[in-house]
Formats: C-alpha cells, sequence, structure tokens
C-alpha cells in the first residue's frame, strides 16, 4: 500500500519523476482544498477575531500552494509553456488561447515554442 | 512566427516533424550538462542577461552623489548551421525511413559538446568559466588502468566530504574513459561502473567534450546554467537543391560554490 493514495497505476509501473509529480499534485489539490474550507469558514464565523484567524491560515496555504505550482512547472515542460502563455497577462483568456493556437509569439524560446525540443534540464532523471 | 522563422521555410510539418525528432533524439544522450547542474529557464529568446547580484564602482555624476552599476553576465548566444538536401525533405513527405540527415547529426553533436565543454572547461570569450576550472581543489590523477578509477574517484569525493560538500555525486566522463569503465571489472569481478556508482550515489553520465572526468555535487544550488532559448530548430534560407537550417540556443552559466568539484585528468 502506497504512502500516498492517488496513484491510478501499479507503483512498479511508473517512474521516480512520475511518483514525484504525482505527490505534488496531490499537494496542491490539498493546499487548494484547504483554501476553499478557510475561505467559506471566515465568511461564514460571526466572532471577527476568529474570521481573522481564519483568513490568515488561508492565504498561507495560498503560499503553499504557490510553491510547490512552482516545483511542478520546473518538472513539466508543457505545464511550463502553458502558464507562460496564460499567466499574469490581461487579454480575455479566450483570446489568448487562439493567438497562441494561431503560432502567437508568448513566451518566445520558452519550452513548448515552436521550434524548441523542450529538452531543458535532465538532473536526476533517467541516464 | 517567431524569430526561427520556421514558416518561410519550404519543409512540411511532416519533414519538420522527422528533423525535430531526429535532433531530438540525438541531443539529449550529449548533454551531459542537463544531467549534472542545475537547469532554470528556458525564460525566452529575449532574455538577455543573468544577474549576478553584484555591482561595480562608478564615477558619480555630481557632488555629494554615490553610484554603482550593476553586473550582470550577458546570455551567450550558440548556433550551429546545417544543410539539409530538398530531395531528402520531399522523401521524408512520402514516407521514407531511411532519410540522410547526417548533416543534422552533425550539427547536434558540434553543438552538444560546445555546451559540455563551456560549461565543464570553459568558454573565456563569453565569459564563462568552467566547472574544472573553477574548482579549488587540485585535480585528481585518473591513472590509465581503468580498474584503478574507484579508488581515484573515491579520493575526489574524499576531497569533497573534507571540504564540507555533500553528496550525492555525479560523474562526467569523456566519452573513452566511459568506454573504459563501462568493459571493465575489478578482481572479483565487480563491474567498475556499478562500483563508482555505488561511490557517488549519482549518475555516471557520457560526456562529449569532457576531457578526463570531473566529480561535482548534485545537492544543488552549486551550478547554474541559464537558459534564455533552450535548444531549437530554425531556418536560415533555402535554395533549388537545400534548405539551411540551425540549431540554435542561448544560455549563461555561473560557478556558484567552486570547491563543489573535483576534476579528475586523464594519465598519471
Amino acid at each position: 500500500m502506497t504512502q500516498s493514495a492517488g496513484l491510478h497505476e501499479p507503483e512498479d509501473r511508473l517512474t521516480p519523476e512520475t511518483i514525484d509529480r504525482h505527490r505534488a499534485i496531490v499537494s496542491i489539490q490539498e493546499e487548494l482544498e484547504a483554501i476553499d474550507w478557510y475561505d467559506q469558514r471566515a465568511a461564514a464565523t460571526t466572532d471577527p477575531e476568529l474570521a481573522a484567524v481564519l483568513a490568515h491560515n488561508r492565504d498561507e496555504e495560498k503560499e503553499h500552494a504557490a510553491m510547490t505550482l512552482e516545483w511542478l512547472r520546473r518538472h513539466d515542460p508543457v505545464l511550463d509553456r502553458h502558464l507562460r502563455t496564460y499567466l499574469f497577462t490581461t487579454a480575455p483568456v479566450t483570446e489568448i488561447e487562439a493567438e497562441a493556437e494561431a503560432g502567437g509569439t508568448e513566451g518566445s524560446g520558452a519550452a513548448g515554442e515552436e521550434g524548441s525540443f523542450g529538452i531543458g534540464g535532465r538532473k536526476g532523471g533517467s541516464l | 512566427m517567431n524569430h526561427l522563422l520556421r514558416s518561410h521555410a519550404p519543409v512540411t510539418e511532416i519533414a519538420w516533424g522527422r528533423l525535430d525528432a531526429e535532433a531530438c533524439e540525438r541531443l539529449v544522450p550529449a548533454l551531459a550538462v542537463r544531467k549534472l547542474v542545475d537547469f532554470s529557464g528556458p525564460i525566452g529568446w529575449n532574455h538577455s542577461a543573468t544577474n549576478l547580484g553584484r555591482v561595480s564602482e562608478v564615477k558619480a555624476p555630481g557632488d555629494n552623489l554615490q553610484a554603482a552599476q550593476r553586473r550582470v553576465l550577458p546570455l551567450v548566444e550558440l548556433r550551429s548551421p546545417l544543410v539539409i538536401s530538398r530531395q531528402e525533405l520531399l522523401d521524408a513527405d512520402r514516407g521514407a525511413a531511411d532519410l540522410d540527415l547526417a548533416a543534422l547529426d552533425a550539427a547536434a553533436r558540434r553543438i552538444a559538446v560546445a555546451e559540455n565543454v563551456a560549461v565543464f572547461h570553459g568558454w573565456v570569450e563569453a565569459g564563462i568559466v568552467g566547472i574544472a576550472r573553477a574548482t579549488t581543489h587540485e585535480p585528481v590523477s585518473l591513472g590509465h588502468e581503468y580498474a584503478g578509477y574507484p579508488g581515484h574517484v573515491a579520493k575526489a569525493v574524499e576531497v569533497l566530504l573534507e571540504a564540507g560538500v555533500s553528496g550525492p555525486y555525479g560523474l562526467a566522463l569523456g566519452p573513452e574513459e566511459y568506454t573504459g569503465v563501462v568493459e571493465t571489472t575489478e578482481h572479483g569481478g565487480i563491474v567498475v561502473f556499478d562500483h563508482l556508482r555505488q561511490i557517488l550515489g549519482g549518475p555516471i553520465v557520457w560526456a562529449p567534450g569532457v576531457e578526463g572526468a570531473v566529480v561535482l555535487s548534485l545537492r544543488g544550488g552549486d551550478f547554474l546554467f541559464e537558459s534564455g532559448e533552450d535548444l531549437c530548430l530554425g531556418y536560415s534560407h533555402h535554395d533549388a537543391d537545400s534548405v539551411h537550417l540551425y540549431l540554435e540556443e542561448s544560455f549563461s552559466f555561473r560557478v556558484a560554490t567552486p570547491e563543489a568539484a573535483v576534476a579528475l585528468s586523464a594519465g598519471p
């Protein structure tokens, strides 16, 4: 029985890299769920002091989620490409998608960009 | 379209697919650097310099003013040109399985070796100090006997431990040394390759362009490769018979902890 419940395939069929990405994804899920729980509880309580504590805890979870997401981005070139395309933009999201699929210039030279092999770093990978 | 101008090339999507796959297949085994140092990016083609976090003195423009100028390490652009027959590309569309892509293979080898050499031995003109040159430790001799490599590598690991540099450790081996290690057994039938893995706790990497060998810590934060544009295939121009392409990347490299590596020199 694995310690990280949720593997959908036999562990011996998975690479260490896949299992580590699974750990990160599960962790991000847990952090996002915690944000939602704290958010609702902070909104529902009538005690202002408790609301402040819950809101503080909620925002701590946001930091945890962001840190783990950054780890995942560094280990998933395709996710890296999509985050570079969509995050920190101001145009309507669907317009960004249309431009990206038409060969736009976002993230020029980044992993997944037209012409790039997406090789990136291989430290810790199979040889 | 980006600056690689691929859409201007007389190359079909099928042919681009074959070229990209071939280049990637040739590059990945030879890019020893990517398996041993910290890789950040790719940040993008428009990324021009790495922040060093330091300043140089600069004359203030007036009285009672202080001034400093930020120091950066400019990224270097590395390009490996190649020429492919248009007939071969047309045959790719026909489904030919035996395309002659020797020029692409050679270009991939050139740029991979250049990257390895820059990181392990340095590139003065680009402001890159290689790992083997930056290290503060005396080089360890590899000797002539491959069966003796475990002893030499163990000595290098001991030097790192004495310097307070923790593992796991990796080993970059030149092609000749790598082949020798793979083919050799010690007394008792122990394969040298397996023995080295036990000593290092990390990978043994085939590293074309590396002279001798380098043992380095993989703990992170010591050797920093910053990618602007990761390796890619672009279009230059064409004529009636051939298409001129190039492999390209931009990067910088810094050694943050010189004592985190030991060079092993070939010979006694």
